[in-house]
């Protein structure tokens, strides 16, 4: 059982919905990766995503391109993400995910790679740019080092497509929850329960997990109806931006802020903290 | 079609991609799983207008008469004497309609937009070339047309951008990293990732996912079958004992050596750009790249130790671009084609050369192929013939040549 595993099934007893949250690793800075991963950790991240930067990321939309630019800008590498894990770990058992481009994956070496996240404390893999099709790439590595491969689908995904790639992938099936960037607008409540309506009929091996477009709490309650939780990045990471581009805000209150953010997301507005 | 390659009986026919669109281990659709249906579509109909004589026929109709084909197969009689070495023929893709080759790709995926029903067109364009070839398309079907493009390239390629606004294409910058085409591609894609229902992204070189590079390929290979067919005129004899062309993406290059791959006697050359030297600043990803994965395709790639892309650097927007076509990284390893780096002063040459002996002058990117010539002409006797594909003009670069120190 993995730990991704374990926390599902955890969460599905007790029935709740996971909440995943995503940060670049080295954005704002590098020193303060760790920090912000205890502190979305403390707010509530079931799991996390800790995105790998890279120079050309085609599926981001704005937030999530300046913080991949801003931490390459710090001369972030793979070799960081894992001793990030590595510190992470020494506190906290809450599952990682590395999710990037699979280009520095593929120039790293995939089965160095998988070895390093695997011993780093990683516990899967999600490569928007690694389609099932091309998976073979990394499959057989991942399995062998015990780490989760994530496969998205998307709302113009067929049903058999949805089957394939949930044959295919380990630790949960990623739904995008429209045709876009990370951060757009969702179109329409409707249109995106219709389509998580249908995923969750044809996602039958594992957790199904909605992201891309979840700006508040709300919207997270509205589309996990039909979810095992959900993923949230972009507003995230605007928070981070904002709260570290204010110059004299201590640290400590900086990363407070964003536990806080965190649980809001999760829970909703500060009045229902009490029960979190 | 004018002729079909004639291969020994004894040599294994070229046949790549393979069905899941790799030429060895490149190429392949490395993609978000919101385009993988669009290329699943894309392919379908790609395949059903393969098999429709109606959209061969629209097609080499529309080269006839729209773009001018058969391009001239022109013998170069004072470059020849100048040089003193093999005799050489330039293949006129200067002469298509727009002034370069890219026309002919334009034609055939407007086509299949038209066939799938989609409404809207974006495309991605370095020195413009592609940009004006889908704009003009655009225009004559009466399509909605967005063409993304580097700032930095709309202000060295401004009459291109001109003339894409005159044809009615909306120009937008990208402003990301190099500013260049490889922006320009990243913007091109999150657009169609965003409009992936109503939008078919034209593709301007044998880059991207499959099945583009296969696909453009197609559309191009119509410079090569020409070549054997004029070439079989003038000299008795389909093959020349050279071709030469300029690499980018690669999209001229691979249309004139295709219909010549089975022809092993056949020596292919590509020029890539130096830039300011291998040592320098350059564009020059088959002499110095590794394997990688940009834009959907794995190729070589110019990257650093961490495979963050770098930034590529030529005289030439066109070929300023740090990845190639996945064809080439596979006709490069199995050493079928010869690519060498020509720097922009050999460019410049280049263009020199050809405008003061043949009155004509050539594309800055054509230009790389160009400064091939004087080595090459000597490198085979005076009976050679060696065929240099002339792939655009050089008007759009005219700022940037009378500029040049």
């Amino acid at each position: 059982m993995s730990r991704l595993t374990d926390t599902f099934t955890t969460l599905q007893q007790r029935g709740e919905t996971a909440m995943g949250l995503f940060l670049t690793n080295g954005f704002p800075n590098p020193e303060s990766t760790v920090d912000l991963l205890h502190a979305i950790d403390a707010g509530g991240a079931d799991f996390i995503e800790l995105g790998m930067p890279f120079s050309d990321p085609l599926a981001e939309g704005l937030p999530i391109q300046r913080s991949s630019a801003r931490a390459l800008q710090h001369g972030v590498t793979l070799a960081d993400a894992f001793a990030v894990v590595r510190k992470f770990r020494e506190r906290s058992e809450t599952p990682v995910l590395l999710m990037g481009y699979i280009n520095p994956v593929y120039r790293f070496g995939v089965e160095a790679f998988c070895e390093a996240a695997a011993a780093a404390g990683v516990d899967g893999l999600i490569l928007p740019d690694l389609p099932p099709d091309e998976g073979a790439l990394i499959d057989d590595a991942a399995q062998a080092h015990g780490l989760d491969v994530v496969y998205l689908i998307a709302p113009n995904s067929t049903d058999e497509r949805i089957q394939a790639v949930d044959e295919r992938a380990t630790g949960f099936v990623y739904a995008v929850s429209m045709t876009g960037l990370t951060g757009s607008a969702i179109d329409g409540v409707d249109r995106v329960s219709a389509y998580l309506q249908r995923a969750r009929r044809l996602v039958t091996e594992n957790p199904l997990l909605v992201g891309f477009g979840i700006r508040s709490h709300e919207d997270a309650q509205h589309l996990s109806t039909h979810t095992d939780g959900f993923i949230v990045g972009s507003v995230l990471i605007n928070e981070v931006e904002r709260l570290w581009d204010e110059t004299d805000l201590p640290l400590q209150e900086r990363l407070q802020a964003v536990e806080v953010f965190a649980r809001t997301l999760k829970h909703g507005a500060p009045a229902a903290e009490a029960t979190g | 079609m004018p002729t079909s390659a004639t291969p020994s009986a004894s040599a294994t026919r070229y046949a790549a991609p393979d069905a899941t669109g790799h030429f060895g281990p490149y190429g392949g659709a490395f993609v978000p799983e919101i385009l993988v249906p669009a290329l699943d579509d894309l392919k379908a109909a790609y395949a059903e207008a393969q098999a429709d004589p109606a959209f061969d026929a629209q097609y080499r109709h529309l080269l006839r008469e729209y773009v001018g084909r058969p391009t001239p197969l022109s013998f170069a009689d004072r470059l020849t004497d100048h040089l003193g070495g093999a005799r050489i023929y330039l293949k006129r893709e200067d002469l298509c309609h727009t002034g370069a080759h890219k026309i002919n790709n334009t034609i055939g995926q407007i086509l299949l937009a038209r066939r799938m029903g989609k409404s809207r067109i974006i495309a991605e364009t370095g020195a413009g070339q592609h940009g004006v070839a889908t704009a003009t398309v655009c225009a004559k079907f009466g399509m909605d047309c967005v063409v993304y493009m580097g700032s930095e390239d709309m202000e060295r390629q401004a009459l291109n951008v001109e003339r894409m606004r005159l044809l009615g294409a909306e120009v937008r910058p990208a402003v990301s990293g190099s500013k260049t085409l490889k922006d320009a591609t990243n913007e091109a894609i999150r657009d169609w990732v965003t409009n992936v229902g109503d939008t078919f992204y034209i593709i301007g070189s044998v880059v991207g996912p499959h099945p583009y590079p296969m696909m453009v390929r197609d559309f191009h290979r119509v410079i090569g079958e020409e070549t054997r067919a004029q070439l079989d005129d003038v000299e008795g004899r389909e093959t020349p004992d050279a071709v030469v062309a300029c690499v980018g993406g690669g999209s001229n290059a691979i249309g004139i050596f295709y219909p010549y791959l089975d022809d092993t006697d056949v020596d292919l050359v590509g020029a890539e750009a130096a830039g300011e030297g291998l040592n320098g600043r350059h564009a020059a990803t088959l002499s110095k790249g590794t394997p990688g994965i940009l834009h959907g395709a794995m190729s070589y790639l110019l990257q650093d130790a961490g495979g963050q892309v770098e930034l590529a650097h030529s005289i030439s927007a066109g070929l300023d671009y740090p990845g190639v076509g996945p064809e080439h990284a596979h006709l490069r390893d199995i050493e079928r084609v010869d690519y060498r780096a020509v720097t922009d002063t050999e460019a410049m040459d280049g263009v020199k050369l050809l405008s003061e002996t043949e009155g004509i002058i050539p594309a800055l990117e054509t230009a790389h192929a160009v400064a091939l010539l004087p080595d090459l002409a000597q490198q085979y006797p005076a009976d050679a013939v060696i065929v240099l594909n002339c792939s655009g003009r050089g008007d759009k670069d005219m700022a940037t040549i009378a500029t040049y120190a």
